[in-house]
């Protein structure tokens, strides 16, 4: 039997075989689960004598309450990290919870029926299991940046869709952290980025393979302010019903693995982002525009959205300076409104 | 413009808000003439649909006249007057064009929150929680209608609103009911849940060939309604189901069982509390007594067509029973578009009047009013129409 051969990799630093961390990744794991026992027991305790608890730590017996929900919290975390292959995200929520549980100590100590040896005490060995957790997360995090894929189907030819994306200057119509692209000629181009903050970054990056209808993959140059590459391939779909376009792009972000732990426990989850940027691709490619509704005028996250009403005339001029209205729309909304209501 | 915001559980009121406007290129602007309140719409008033925020603008019932269209429409003109699908659908995509419209991969752009909730995302809907889209609904004077060469469809003017708006969801959605059960000559088909689309659903079932259609419900008008229709009735208060359907048939059973019901099932004293409990202690979000029922009744190899509104999960769901007995289950959000053309000539050969099913018409501003009256089953309401600057207040039809 002959299988036909994917090939691995287009001649870039990384690929979706990309070897796993070995013995670093391991440890971290194994710490892990350790962490996870101690979240159980820990959490039941809480939950089951809460009183044991006020008094081991010192804290006032009227706070029984707030123990049992933190007991909840450590019990969700345990389970979290034994319910997942590679436990990053629960161990960064353990660290979460610590700082929260400072905190609370902290405001505890203020109190006038305070045990202050016992709390103490009780800090120091948050403060010990804080430590762990940082480790372990970090480690487990590790220091190799942003990895992120995603793929789509659309209903064109893979011809027509590697057209569309060989003309870097469409891809800020579709992926919203872009401002800017601009070929400079020679498989060279420049990136321009939102950043945190209102900030812009930009870069140059040079093409590394371009094969009509099939792949491309680019990588940014030496010295540019974010250090990232990226590789789309279009794939023609069992029974040509259109084009798999799957990319994968890597990049280092600033503050390394932490600012983007950090960045993901404010939604900013980049393999969601590249989701929501290729299915705006889609809609480009087979609907001619991305198609906004009321309450995704503004921004796409859940907690961002407006209420599903007509825009007024404020938010509408908002929506046109932030580009989050379709480009092509040039309406003129202001007589259209005036038309109406008079 | 005035609109009915929803702002909480049995909390909607009518407000003013913005004019809607050309957003997409492919977007007309109606003025509505007509919208109606519809039994989905009671799911998000007892706030049990998630991703409902305060202010959202309800209604996916809606028909009128065509006052602006963006740059890319060609079918429509001002003055036009148009009933309007509930499924936004792009037209372009692959299930578009396989004319599954209400799984359109393009409408709706909060697909990523559907994704997590049901894996994939099906198409957006008009003011039907952001899950959907966040599209502001049509219980209003004016809506946008994104991809309007696809969606609207024109109506002659001979023809009146109450005779055609049902086409933008329930005619269409118990047809589609009944056309899932692929009827046979001679069939006997039980539809659980006699409120409009159970109405539709039983109609539609003679319209494609049911020998026999039994309908089960306990509201006195709506098993009238449905015997007017032609169907046999089961009161579920008074009669045990399962007992009357099989004396009914044999022992054999209904060859299609349609659950015309959903999510809020009302049930016997015992099953309706077990599942109101687990509801409420969020260990499964929909009480599926008539979709457990329809199974449990449905002969050998039959079919259970499952149009009733579901939005998350169920227990208790006999799967020994369907896979034993070989049962079919189809499902599905009305293809709305699909159905509309074929509907409408039935409407004009004068096959069906979908007007009989409105027992009430009453101004936009009362809106509150109606969704109180319509989920208590007040002063016989089956169906209520709501028009936009009505003359007077209310208007009762029975």
């Amino acid at each position: 039997m002959t299988a036909k051969a994917q090939p691995l990799s287009y001649g870039t630093t990384f690929t979706e075989q990309r070897p796993k961390h070995g013995l670093p990744a391991t440890r971290a794991k194994r710490l892990a689960k350790g962490l996870g026992w101690f979240s159980v027991g820990l959490g039941l305790t809480e939950l089951l004598a809460p009183k044991a608890i006020a008094k081991i730590t010192g804290v006032s017996n009227a706070h029984t309450g707030l123990i049992r929900l933190y007991g909840a919290r450590e019990l969700a975390a345990g389970i979290g990290i034994f319910a997942q292959q590679k436990p990053t995200e629960s161990v960064w929520a353990r660290v979460a919870g610590d700082a929260l549980d400072l905190t609370t100590l902290g405001i505890a100590f203020s109190s006038p029926n305070a045990k202050r040896g016992r709390m103490a005490f009780a800090t120091a060995n948050v403060l010990a299991v804080t430590a762990l957790d940082l480790i372990c997360a970090k480690q487990l995090t590790g220091d190799r940046g942003i990895h992120a894929k995603a793929s789509c189907l659309i209903n064109q030819t893979p011809d027509e869709v590697y057209r569309f994306w060989r003309n870097f200057e469409n891809l800020p119509r579709f992926m919203k952290h872009l401002e800017a692209v601009e070929d400079l000629g020679g498989g060279r181009s420049r990136w321009a980025a939102k950043a945190p903050a209102g900030t812009t970054v930009e870069w140059e990056a040079e093409i590394i393979a371009d094969v009509p209808g099939e792949v491309i993959t680019w990588r940014s140059l030496e010295n540019s302010d974010v250090d990232n590459a990226g590789a789309v391939r279009f794939e023609t779909a069992p029974g040509h019903r259109g084009t798999i376009v799957k990319v994968n792009l890597e990049y280092n972000p600033f503050g390394g693995a932490v600012g983007a732990a950090i960045a993901k426990l404010f939604g900013e989850e980049p393999g969601q982002q590249l989701d929501d940027d290729l299915r705006r691709l889609k809609q480009v490619l087979e609907v001619g525009e991305v198609v906004v509704s009321d309450a995704t005028l503004m921004s796409t996250g859940y907690f961002a959205q407006r209420a599903a009403q007509p825009p007024d005339v404020e938010e509408l001029e908002l929506a046109e300076e932030s580009e989050s209205l379709p480009s092509q729309t040039g309406t003129n909304y202001r007589t259209a409104t005036e038309g109406r209501t008079t | 413009m005035k609109a009915n915001c929803w702002y909480g559980k049995t909390d909607t009121r009518v407000e003013d808000v913005p004019d809607p406007q050309i957003l997409n290129q492919r977007d007309a602007i109606v003025k509505i003439s007509s919208t109606a309140i519809c039994g989905s719409d009671l799911h998000l008033y007892n706030g049990l649909i998630p991703t409902m925020q305060r202010g959202d603008i309800l209604g996916h019932e809606f028909m009128g006249e065509v006052v602006e269209v963006g740059r890319e429409i060609t079918n429509l003109k001002i003055g036009d007057r148009v009933v309007v699908p509930f499924p936004i659908a792009c037209g372009n995509c692959f299930f578009c064009q396989d004319e599954m419209f209400s799984l359109c991969e393009n409408s709706n752009p909060n697909a990523w929150m559907s994704e997590k909730m049901f894996g994939h995302a099906a198409s957006g809907i008009f003011g039907y929680s952001h899950l959907t889209g966040g599209y502001a609904g049509g219980q209003a004077e004016y809506a946008r209608v994104p991809f309007a060469d696809v969606g609207p469809i024109k109506v002659p003017h001979h023809l009146t609103d109450e005779q055609v708006l049902f086409l933008s969801d329930i005619f269409p959605t118990g047809f589609m009911g009944a056309e899932m059960c692929d009827i046979m000559p001679g069939d006997t088909i039980a539809i659980w849940g006699c409120g409009p689309v159970g109405q539709f659903s039983i109609r539609s079932a003679f319209l494609l060939g049911a020998e026999r259609v039994i309908a089960i419900d306990e509201v006195p008008e709506r098993l009238q309604m449905a015997e007017l229709g032609g169907a046999q009735t089961i009161d579920f208060s008074r009669q045990n189901v399962y007992e009357a359907l099989m004396d009914l048939t044999g022992g054999r059973g209904p060859d299609s069982c349609i659950d015309d019901v959903g999510m809020e099932a009302h049930a016997p004293a015992i099953v309706e509390a077990y599942d109101r409990v687990k509801q409420a202690m969020m260990l499964e979000t929909d009480r599926p007594h008539a979709l457990r029922e329809a199974i449990m009744c449905c002969r050998n190899g039959g079919t259970v067509s499952v149009i009733g509104v579901y939005g998350g999960f169920i227990d208790k769901f006999p799967m020994g029973s369907v896979m034993q007995r070989s049962l079919t289950i189809r499902t599905g959000q009305a293809h709305v578009q699909r159905y509309m053309p074929r509907l409408l000539q039935l409407i004009e050969n004068g096959d069906i009047d979908p007007s009989f099913v409105v027992t009430h018409i009453m101004n936009l501003e009362d809106a509150p009013k109606a969704y109180e009256m319509f989920k208590k089953k007040q002063d016989g309401c089956i169906k209520v129409v709501l028009k936009p600057g009505m003359n007077g207040h209310h208007e009762t039809i029975h």
